[in-house]
């Protein structure tokens, strides 16, 4: 059943949200710490069980991937509710702390790309899937 | 009866479904430009980000609202396609096809990384706001945590009770970055070497924002969108955590007061 995988997505997220809500009350952090890296770990570890165990069936399947199709469209409705005026209009300090913090930020990814040589072997379904067509 | 009126009544009257529609038709314009135009070498999505956000820019000079396109009633269902809970329900599903092995191998990465992330933008932005004449520790600390993300500035002057000008000054900062990162991730990804799991994960705690990070990758490799997410959607729970604890002690003990 379709809405099995569905209802799989939604409890990793409730039970992320929840944790991530409950380590930042035992934190005194008034924010939701990692709730959703929680929720994705769950997931990734609700796959891995549902294959070991021949329950990933298809239709399951096709209720989360829907979902993960559906990023980028979801992502650019994201872009069209930004806040773009108050990011421009934000003066000189603004500016140059924003594009000053980016140029660091992406220096410190190149410097921590050399330690790593990870593959660059796509599966195929993943891919298709992220790029927005699940078969 | 009023054509026009009618349709923003149906437009208002079902946002999500209505939503759906405009975001299809986004991409339906952007993939075509990208094609046509562009001869694929600018990623679909991409375009169809940046048409976002020119659109998000645009609604706000309509409605001097501070949510973009949502702020206008025909529009408003793009609020709730695009806000904070579908956009991290879509998040956990891209997880569904992260490769284990890859994403275990990056962990201590990751780790490291996430470290990068919180401290050097902090630092950075304390410094700019002791140039531009902050003296106090509070309002330093705050615009610091702004250049980490939208959410730890605001959250970080909250706990430390920063003035509102300085509040939005951080948010001002952190929403920048994050626009920042969405328009150059697709051109300067490759430069600095994002072109595999493991670069994503570390690309994703350092840089942090995660409607950044999400959104830069998903104009530049859809496949890397997984990686990055699993590291940045940490940052902003570890920088709200850090920042107004450790970050706040450190640059008082540094300016005083």
């Amino acid at each position: 059943m379709t809405i099995y995988g569905v209802a799989l997505l939604a409890l990793c997220y409730m039970v992320g949200s929840f944790l991530g809500d409950a380590l930042g009350m035992l934190l005194h952090v008034k924010a939701n710490v990692g709730g959703v890296g929680i929720a994705m770990l769950l997931l990734i570890i609700s796959r891995t069980w549902l294959k070991k165990s021949g329950k990933l069936t298809h239709p399951l399947k096709l209720g989360i991937e829907f979902w993960a199709a559906l990023y980028i469209p979801i992502v650019v409705a994201m872009a069209s509710i930004q806040n773009v005026i108050a990011a421009v209009d934000g003066g000189p300090m603004v500016l140059i702390a924003a594009f000053g913090t980016v140029a660091l930020v992406f220096g410190c990814t190149a410097l921590l790309g050399r330690f790593v040589r990870g593959s660059t072997n796509w599966d195929p379904h993943a891919e298709s899937v992220l790029s927005g067509d699940p078969e | 009866m009023n054509l026009l009126e009618e349709i923003t009544k149906v437009f208002a009257e079902n946002g999500l479904v209505g939503a759906f529609l405009m975001v299809g038709a986004v991409m339906m314009v952007s993939y075509f430009v990208s094609r046509r135009l562009t001869m694929g070498r600018i990623h679909g999505s991409a375009i169809a980000i940046m048409i976002g956000l020119a659109l998000a820019y645009w609604g706000g000079t309509q409605s001097g609202g501070t949510k973009g396109l949502a702020d206008i009633k025909l529009f408003a269902g793009l609020g709730l396609l695009g806000g904070g809970m579908l956009r991290d329900f879509a998040i956990t599903a891209t997880a569904f096809e992260v490769d284990v092995d890859e994403a275990k191998k990056a962990g201590m990465l990751g780790a490291i990384a996430l470290a990068f992330g919180t401290v050097v933008p902090f630092i950075f932005g304390c410094c700019i706001a002791w140039a531009f004449g902050y003296r106090d520790a509070v309002s330093i600390t705050t615009i610091g945590a702004g250049a980490g993300s939208y959410i730890i500035g605001p959250v970080t002057g909250a706990a430390l009770g920063a003035s509102s000008a300085v509040m939005a000054l951080a948010i001002a900062t952190g929403v920048l970055k994050a626009v920042t990162v969405m328009i150059v991730t697709p051109f300067l990804a490759k430069l600095i070497g994002v072109n595999n799991p493991q670069s994503a994960m570390a690309f994703g705690g350092c840089v942090g924002t995660v409607s950044g990070v999400t959104g830069g990758l998903a104009a530049y490799d859809p496949r890397l969108v997984p990686y990055g997410a699993l590291t940045a959607t940490f940052h902003t729970g570890i920088g709200c955590l850090v920042t107004p604890s450790i970050g706040f002690l450190a640059v008082r003990a540094i300016v005083g007061g």
